[in-house]
């Protein structure tokens, strides 16, 4: 499943071209790194900081959001999806045109793109959006049926929804506020998707905040449906040299799938399931099977 | 000119330069081997190794700080059997001069997982983990103590043929020394410092920032107490001192040699950036070259302790 070879990672001191803010919280920074583009594969991420800073001192993984073109269709860059929430985020939210930041990418586990007849459902929780306007991309490439399910905490933050109707992408929202779309989480009119499914099945894609994915990741498998999540955990390095961002998986799982062997126990140890094989999300992931990971 | 020597002698290990990858902030190093040439580097230090497999803490494991980093991973690690299995054929394909971290519970476990190394094709020297600040039993209560570093480094020394390479913990009154009761057990060289204990409050929820409460502190921020230390245990000991302590450039790693440094480790460096060796070691280069000097080894303890002259603003 994941045996296509990935492009090593490189490293770009990248000039902002474009930094689009949707709201108070979220822009768009568009970077000029075409070489980190042209590697990314859909659910992939980079790991970004303004240059030269040492407080805060690591780097934050971000998904790849757009690799962005030239109208000749020469790749020119990458863009991230960026939401202010900490230190790091709110420097880059606030940066210009022409500034310049550490790029490096691309790394992880892609998504496994489904093909037609097999439908594809991307579940994107509010920033979680950032890895699905790539893969809508490879999706509309095989003309894969695919639908959005898109929940956010108000209307307001519903972005790029004309980015995913171009690519013939079905849209399905939610809103906390109601504003627009259903009412509530995005997990419920899933929920009644699932019910009503085409005997083709789907394919189940998922992004948000980790109760979100395993929301998702359990109603998938209780309608008998595979699923993919992108995880996103405490990140130090993104290449798998600090243990940092370790998420604990199933043994039985991983081990068919065949992947990162090195953090997997053979089971020697009397600890729980939860702790038995903590794997390293950067390198395992950051896109799993939704059934091989253990939720708390 | 020349391209200047950058070679540096750990005893008898050669290193073709000073540059080291720290333990625990390189994995295995073959998850670098995508983006370094590991042959390139003086050597890598491997991830601490037990007899067993261990799970490590949970997550959250790492906590940023000003300049720095606060980590308690646990030592998570795949064993040393595994390690010399899986990982040792890779390293020595890749060229890489390994020297592997050992860690242990008792006194017994050190000797045991060095006598399976001293077994094993491709390893160049041990680091004997007795400093890592985040587990409870073992480690660094010998690194805490004089006589228990000297008995754990006498029996390693009795143990194996390899060169043992102890790693000191900055969190004693005196470094210096434990850096003598390593040397007067028989150690080929030392390394300092592992991270200093620290920790870190989340002030809205009052909870700690990681899971143990406890970390160890690295980066840039405890760059100049370990110049101090690595310094002084120069002044002390006749055995090589191996210089670790937030360096992130060339210049760093030219001020621990000064300090005394035969070599130098970067470790949380290499996270902000793993293409961090090739930069460093041009700037090596272009140091030697600016000074005049023809070989690296020349640096190495050359501090000189006058005063500098008043700067007028």
């Amino acid at each position: 499943m994941y045996h296509t070879r990935l492009m090593p990672p490189v490293d770009i001191d990248a000039t902002v071209i474009a930094n689009a803010r949707l709201s108070r919280d979220y822009s768009v920074l568009s970077l000029a790194a075409p070489e980190v583009g042209r590697r990314t594969r859909p659910g992939q991420f980079v790991m970004v900081k303004p240059l030269g800073v040492t407080d805060p001192l690591l780097r934050r993984p971000f998904s790849v959001f757009e690799v962005l073109r030239a109208e000749s269709g020469d790749v020119t860059g990458v863009s991230i999806l960026n939401k202010r929430a900490g230190r790091s985020t709110r420097k880059l939210y606030e940066l210009e045109p022409g500034d310049v930041v550490s790029c490096l990418g691309p790394l992880g586990v892609p998504f496994t793109a489904v093909q037609t007849p097999t439908e594809a459902w991307m579940v994107a929780g509010g920033v979680g959006l950032a890895p699905f306007a790539t893969l809508a991309e490879t999706l509309a490439a095989s003309k894969t049926p695919t639908t959005l399910f898109y929940g956010a905490r108000t209307a307001d933050e519903l972005f790029y929804l004309d980015f995913f109707e171009r690519r013939g992408v079905r849209l399905v929202l939610a809103t906390e506020d109601g504003g627009r779309g259903a009412n509530g989480r995005i997990t419920a009119p899933l929920e009644a998707a699932l019910k009503t499914m085409r005997p083709a099945g789907t394919m189940v894609y998922a992004c948000g905040p980790e109760p979100m994915l395993e929301a998702v990741a359990r109603l998938a498998a209780r309608y008998h449906q595979p699923s993919q999540v992108s995880v996103e955990r405490v990140m130090g390095c993104g290449l798998g040299g600090c243990y940092s961002c370790v998420i604990p998986v199933k043994r039985t799982g991983a081990k068919a799938l065949g992947r990162d062997g090195d953090d997997l126990s053979s089971g020697a140890h009397r600890a729980n399931e939860e702790h038995a094989n903590l794997v390293r999300s950067c390198i395992s992931g950051p896109v799993f099977d939704g059934a091989e990971l253990v939720w708390p | 000119m020349m391209a200047p020597d950058l070679s540096v002698a750990l005893g008898a290990l050669i290193l073709p330069n000073p540059l080291i990858a720290a333990s625990g902030c390189f994995g295995y190093g073959v998850e670098y081997e995508q983006v370094v040439d590991l042959a390139s580097l003086g050597g890598v230090v491997s991830k601490g190794l037990f007899m067993n497999e261990r799970q490590g803490h949970p997550p959250p494991r790492i906590v940023e700080t000003p300049a720095g980093m606060i980590n308690a991973i646990g030592l998570q690690g795949i064993g040393v059997h595994r390690f010399v299995s899986e990982k040792l054929p890779l390293l020595r394909k890749a060229g890489a001069r390994t020297i592997v971290n050992v860690c242990g519970t008792t006194l017994d476990e050190y000797v045991e997982v060095c006598k399976v190394l001293s077994d094993a094709e491709g390893v160049s020297a041990i680091e004997l983990n007795i400093s890592c600040p985040n587990i409870k039993e073992g480690g660094i209560q010998f690194g805490c103590s004089l006589a228990g570093t000297y008995d754990v480094v006498s029996a390693v020394r009795k143990a194996t043929q390899l060169p043992v390479i102890p790693k000191l913990t900055p969190n004693v009154t005196d470094v210096a020394s434990f850096a003598r009761a390593a040397e007067d057990a028989g150690a080929d060289a030392v390394s300092l410092v592992n991270t200093f204990l620290a920790m870190a409050i989340d002030v809205e929820t009052r909870r700690p920032s990681i899971s143990n409460v406890l970390g160890g502190l690295s980066g840039p921020a405890i760059r100049p107490i370990a110049v101090r230390m690595v310094w002084e245990c120069y002044q002390l000991v006749k055995i090589p001192v191996i210089g670790i302590g937030g360096i992130t450039n060339a210049r760093d790693a030219i001020e621990f040699m000064i300090a005394g440094a035969t070599a130098v480790q970067i470790g949380t460096q290499n996270f902000v950036d793993p293409f961090v060796w090739s930069k460093v070691l041009d700037g090596l280069t272009d140091y030697l070259q600016r000074h005049n000097i023809a070989k690296l080894a020349d640096l190495i303890g050359t501090f000189d302790p006058t005063p500098p002259k008043p700067v007028h603003a």
